[in-house]
C-alpha cells in the first residue's frame, strides 16, 4: 500500500503540472490570439480534466494512508509514529492529520476537492475558471512537491518493523480534534479558491464584477469553515488542556485568527466594490493577504520560528514556503502592477460620517488587530534578531493591546449599519442612535448596580472595566441591530398584514445578505459576551481527603471516593465528587486522569456542567506523591455558554447570508 | 455662537473622561493576595509548557511550586512589581516575563501596533477629506450620466442581490 500511495502522489504531481503548463499555454494563446496546431480551447479543458483526474490521484493516496492506519501498516514510518493497535477507529482515521506529512496530505486532498467542484462548474464562466483551475494547480504543484520530496507520507522504516506503533498523542484523542483539523484546513485551504479567482480575474482584466459575487460566496463558505474551526479548537483547550481557559495566544492560534481577520475585512469591503464599484485594489490585496496569510501560518506551525504548545507539529519543511511566499508575492506584485489601471475606483468617499466610511473603519481596525497579533507573534524573533534577546510576547500583551481594539470593532459593528449610505445628517444620527445610547447607558447603570465595578480595593481593575464596556456596548449593538429589524418589519406588517415574526421572517428572506450579516453580529455580540464573562472567572485548588469539601461560587463539592477503569488504550483514575447547591446534592462530576499505554503519556479529562450563567469545570489533577490524596482544581467560568451559543448564531446567520434572496416578482406572486 | 460653546463643553467632557480613565490606569493592585494573582499572570512558568505561571496546572511540574515560593517570598518582603520582575528576569532570563518591557527595544513592541493604527486612521481620515474636497470641485465635469447608468446596469446584472 505504501508503494501505491507513493506512485498515487507522483501521478497527482505529474497530472497538477500538466494542468498548469498546458492550461498556462492555453490563456497565453487565448489571450494573445496566437494560432497553435491545438486550439486553445481544447487544451485548456485537456488542463481542466487533469486537474480533476488529479483529484482522483491525491484521493488514491489519501485512502492508501487511512487503509494503511486501518490495517496496522507499521513498515511505514508515518503509521509507526502516530497509531498503535488498540486506538480506537476514530482516532485512527483523525491520524491523517496528526502528523506533518499526514496534515500536508490533507491539504493537498482539500485543495484538489475544492479544485474538483470548480472545474466541475467551469460553464459559469469558462474562461474565468479556467484561470482559477490554472492557479490552483501551480498551489496544488508546490504542495504536491513537498509530499513527494521532502514530507514523504509513505516513507518506510528502516531495519527491523516493530509489532506495534507509539500511539497518537493524547492530546488528540478527544472528539473534538476529529472535527477541528478538517474543518481548520478546509477553512486555510478554501481561501485558495478566492486567492485563484482574484489574481485570475485580475490578469485577465475580467470585465464588470461577476467575479466578485463568485470569489465572496467561496469566501463566505471558506469563512464559515475557519469559523468553526477556530471556535472546535477553543473547544477542545477548554476541555481538554485543563488550564480553565479557551484561548492562550498561542503562535498557532494567532496563525489562523490572521486570516480569519483578513477574510472579515473582505467580507465587509467588497460590499463597497459591488455596491460602488469601490476599493478595488483595497479587495484584492485583502485577498492576497489573505491566502498569504494562511501560507505564513502554515510556516509558523511547521518550521518551528516560534515556540508553541502545537509543537508536535514541527519539521524543516518551512525552507519550502518560504520560497512559495515569495514566488506568490513576486506574482501579486508583478500582476497587479501590470493591471492595476483595471483596478480604479468608479467613486470616492465622499463624508466621513456614512456607511462607506463606516466600512473603511471596519477594514483599517481589522487590519489593525491583524497587524497586532502578527506584530506580537513574530516580535521575539526580531528581538531575538536585533538586539540578540529572545522575549516572551503572551496573553498580557494581547489583553492590553488587542482588546481595547476588539471593542472599538464591537463598537463599529453596532454604528455602521445605522448609517446610511454617501453622507448622514446630524438629525439622522440623533434618530437612530437615541434607542443603542440610552441602552449602552442603562447597561452600565445594571451592571454596576449588580456588583460589575471596574475597580477593586480602590484601584482600577482592567479585567472588570473591559468586562464593563463589552457588556455596555454589546447591549447598545444588540438594541441598534434589533431596531433595524424592527423597522424593516414594521413596514412590511404594514403593507401585508402579517404579523411582526412572520414580516421579520419575510424581510430577511427579502435581503438575506443583509439580515443575514446581522443575525452574525448578534452572534458576535452573543460572543463577546461570553468572552467578557472571563474577567469574573474563579477558582479554587486543594488536595482532598475523602469527605473533603471545597466551595467555590454556589457550590460545595466533596470528594466522595475515586475509582479506576482501563482499556487496550489508556488507564484512567476518576475522582468521584459530589456537588452540593444550597445544601442539597445536584449531581455527581467525575474528572479523569488517563495514562496512555502506548505513549505512556498522563492526559488530564475535565468534567464541565455547564448553566448559561457559567460553567463549573472540575480539574483532577493527579495525587500527591507525599499523601497519595487527589489535587482537585475548580474553576467557576461565567457565561462561557455564550461563547458556543454565539457561534451557532454566527454560523445560522452567515448560512442565511448565503441562501439567495427572495426575488420581487416570487414576493408579489407569493403575496 | 452656541456651536463653539457646545463643543467646548464637549471638548473639556472628554478630556475629564479621558484624565479619569488615565488616574484610574495609573494606579495598581495593592493586596498581597492580588498582587499575586497580578504577578502570576506577567510571568511565565519556565518548565516549558508555555503557559502563565499563575494558570499552570501539572502536577509535579518541576518550576511552577518554586517560582510561586519565590513570588510570594518577594512580595511578603515588600519588593515593588518592577523589583520583582527584574529579578525573576535576572534569573531566569528575559522570556519569564510574559509580556515585553516597556524599556530599550521591547518598548517598540507596545508602540508599533498603537502608531500603526494612529497613522492609518489619520492616513484614512486625510484620504477621505481629500476626496470629497476633490469631488465637490470637479464633480459636474466628471459624471457622465449615461455611462453611470450603463455601470449601474451592469452591476445590476452581474453583481449582488442587495448587500447592507
Amino acid at each position: 500500500m505504501a508503494a501505491f500511495g507513493s506512485f498515487a502522489l507522483l501521478i497527482a504531481l505529474a497530472l497538477a503540472a500538466y494542468n498548469l503548463l498546458a492550461g498556462a499555454l492555453a490563456l497565453r494563446l487565448i489571450a494573445t490570439g496566437q494560432s497553435a496546431r491545438i486550439s486553445p480551447e481544447r487544451l485548456a479543458d485537456t488542463a481542466r480534466r487533469a486537474g480533476i483526474a488529479g483529484f482522483a490521484a491525491v484521493t488514491a493516496a489519501a485512502f492508501a494512508l487511512i487503509w494503511s492506519v486501518f490495517t496496522n501498516d507499521f513498515s511505514i514510518a508515518y503509521i509507526l509514529e502516530h497509531s498503535n493497535r488498540a486506538l480506537p477507529g476514530a482516532y485512527k482515521f483523525s491520524a491523517l492529520w496528526s502528523g506533518q506529512e499526514g496534515s500536508l496530505l490533507l491539504w493537498a486532498w482539500l485543495l484538489g476537492a475544492y479544485g474538483f467542484v470548480l472545474r466541475l462548474t467551469h460553464k459559469t464562466d469558462v474562461k474565468l475558471y479556467a484561470y482559477a483551475g490554472t492557479i490552483l494547480a501551480a498551489i496544488q504543484v508546490f504542495f504536491l512537491l513537498i509530499l513527494c520530496f521532502s514530507a514523504p507520507p509513505f516513507a518506510l522504516v528502516q531495519g527491523a518493523i516493530p509489532d506495534d506503533g507509539n500511539g497518537l498523542n493524547p492530546l488528540l484523542q478527544y472528539p473534538e480534534m476529529v472535527i477541528h483539523p478538517p474543518m481548520l484546513y478546509l477553512g486555510y485551504v478554501g481561501f485558495s479558491v478566492p486567492f485563484a479567482f482574484a489574481l485570475g480575474a485580475l490578469m485577465m482584466r475580467y470585465p464588470g464584477e461577476k467575479w466578485i459575487k463568485v470569489t465572496r460566496i467561496w469566501t463566505m463558505v471558506t469563512w464559515l469553515f475557519l469559523t468553526c474551526g477556530i471556535f472546535l479548537g477553543m473547544h477542545w483547550a477548554y476541555a481538554v488542556l485543563g488550564w480553565g481557559g479557551y484561548w492562550g495566544w498561542d503562535p498557532v492560534e494567532n496563525a489562523s485568527f490572521m486570516p480569519w481577520l483578513t477574510g472579515t475585512a473582505f467580507l465587509h469591503s467588497v460590499m463597497m466594490q459591488e455596491k460602488k464599484g469601490m476599493m478595488k485594489s483595497w479587495n484584492v490585496w485583502l485577498i492576497f493577504s489573505t491566502f498569504l496569510l494562511t501560507l505564513l501560518g502554515t510556516l509558523l506551525t511547521r518550521a518551528g520560528l516560534v515556540s508553541s504548545v502545537h509543537a508536535f507539529a514541527q519539521s524543516s519543511i518551512g525552507t519550502w514556503f518560504v520560497v512559495f511566499m515569495g514566488i506568490v508575492l513576486a506574482v501579486c506584485i508583478f500582476t497587479y502592477i501590470l493591471q492595476r489601471s483595471h483596478l480604479q475606483s468608479e467613486h470616492n468617499l465622499e463624508s466621513l460620517v456614512s456607511r462607506e466610511s463606516s466600512f473603511l473603519f471596519n477594514n483599517l481596525v481589522l487590519l489593525t488587530a491583524c497587524f497586532v497579533i502578527l506584530w506580537g507573534t513574530l516580535f521575539p524573533i526580531l528581538s531575538e534578531y536585533v538586539v540578540g534577546n529572545k522575549v516572551t510576547v503572551g496573553a498580557p500583551f494581547y489583553n492590553r493591546v488587542a482588546v481595547p481594539i476588539g471593542l472599538f470593532l464591537l463598537f463599529l459593528t453596532g454604528v455602521g449599519p445605522l448609517l446610511p449610505w454617501r453622507a448622514t445628517s446630524f438629525k439622522s444620527i440623533q434618530r437612530n442612535f437615541v434607542l443603542p445610547v440610552v441602552v449602552l447607558w442603562a447597561t452600565v447603570i445594571v451592571c454596576l448596580a449588580a456588583g460589575v465595578r471596574p475597580w477593586k480595593d480602590g484601584a482600577i481593575d482592567t479585567g472588570n472595566f473591559y468586562a464593563l464596556v463589552a457588556f455596555a456596548v454589546g447591549a447598545a449593538v444588540l438594541a441598534a441591530i434589533l431596531s433595524e429589524f424592527l423597522r424593516g418589519a414594521g413596514v412590511i406588517a404594514k403593507q401585508t398584514k402579517r404579523n411582526l415574526l412572520a414580516s421579520t421572517w419575510l424581510l430577511t428572506r427579502r435581503n438575506t445578505r443583509r439580515y443575514g450579516g446581522y443575525i452574525v453580529h448578534i452572534g458576535v455580540v452573543v460572543i463577546v459576551i461570553g468572552l467578557a464573562g472571563s474577567a469574573f472567572n474563579r477558582s479554587v485548588e486543594s488536595e482532598m481527603a475523602l469527605h473533603d469539601k471545597i466551595a467555590i461560587g454556589p457550590y460545595t463539592l466533596e470528594n466522595v471516593g475515586a475509582t479506576q477503569d482501563s482499556n487496550l488504550n489508556y488507564n484512567t483514575e476518576y475522582a468521584q465528587l459530589d456537588v452540593y447547591k444550597n445544601g442539597k446534592k445536584q449531581f455527581q462530576m467525575t474528572p479523569e486522569k488517563r495514562v496512555y499505554l502506548a505513549s505512556q503519556q498522563p492526559q488530564t479529562m475535565v468534567a464541565i456542567h455547564s448553566v448559561p450563567s457559567w460553567d463549573l469545570y472540575v480539574v483532577y489533577e493527579g495525587t500527591n506523591p507525599d499523601t497519595q490524596q487527589p489535587i482537585i482544581k475548580a474553576f467557576l467560568n461565567p457565561l462561557v455558554g455564550w461563547i458556543w451559543a454565539g457561534l451557532v448564531v454566527l454560523v445560522f446567520g452567515t448560512l442565511v447570508a448565503l441562501v439567495p434572496s427572495v426575488k420581487p416578482a416570487a414576493q408579489k406572486g407569493g403575496q | 455662537m452656541a456651536t463653539p460653546l457646545r463643543l467646548t463643553f464637549w471638548t473639556r467632557a472628554v478630556q475629564a473622561g479621558a484624565l479619569a480613565i488615565a488616574v484610574c490606569f495609573s494606579l495598581g493592585a495593592t493586596d498581597a493576595g492580588s498582587r499575586f494573582n497580578d504577578l502570576g499572570h506577567r510571568l511565565m512558568c519556565t518548565c516549558g509548557c508555555a503557559q502563565l505561571l499563575g494558570e499552570c496546572n501539572h502536577v509535579g511540574c518541576p518550576e511552577s511550586g518554586r517560582e510561586r515560593n519565590e513570588l510570594s517570598a518577594a512580595i511578603a518582603a515588600g519588593k515593588t512589581d518592577r523589583e520583582i520582575l527584574a529579578a525573576f528576569s535576572a534569573k531566569y532570563g528575559a522570556t519569564v516575563l510574559a509580556a515585553p518591557t516597556t524599556q530599550g527595544f521591547d518598548l517598540l513592541a507596545w508602540i508599533a501596533p498603537f502608531a500603526v493604527f494612529a497613522a492609518a486612521l489619520l492616513g484614512t481620515v486625510l484620504l477621505v477629506r481629500r476626496w470629497s474636497v476633490s469631488k465637490k470641485q470637479a464633480a459636474p465635469q466628471l459624471s457622465d450620466p449615461a455611462t453611470d447608468a450603463l455601470k449601474q446596469k451592469i452591476r445590476r446584472e452581474t453583481g449582488s442581490d442587495g448587500g447592507f
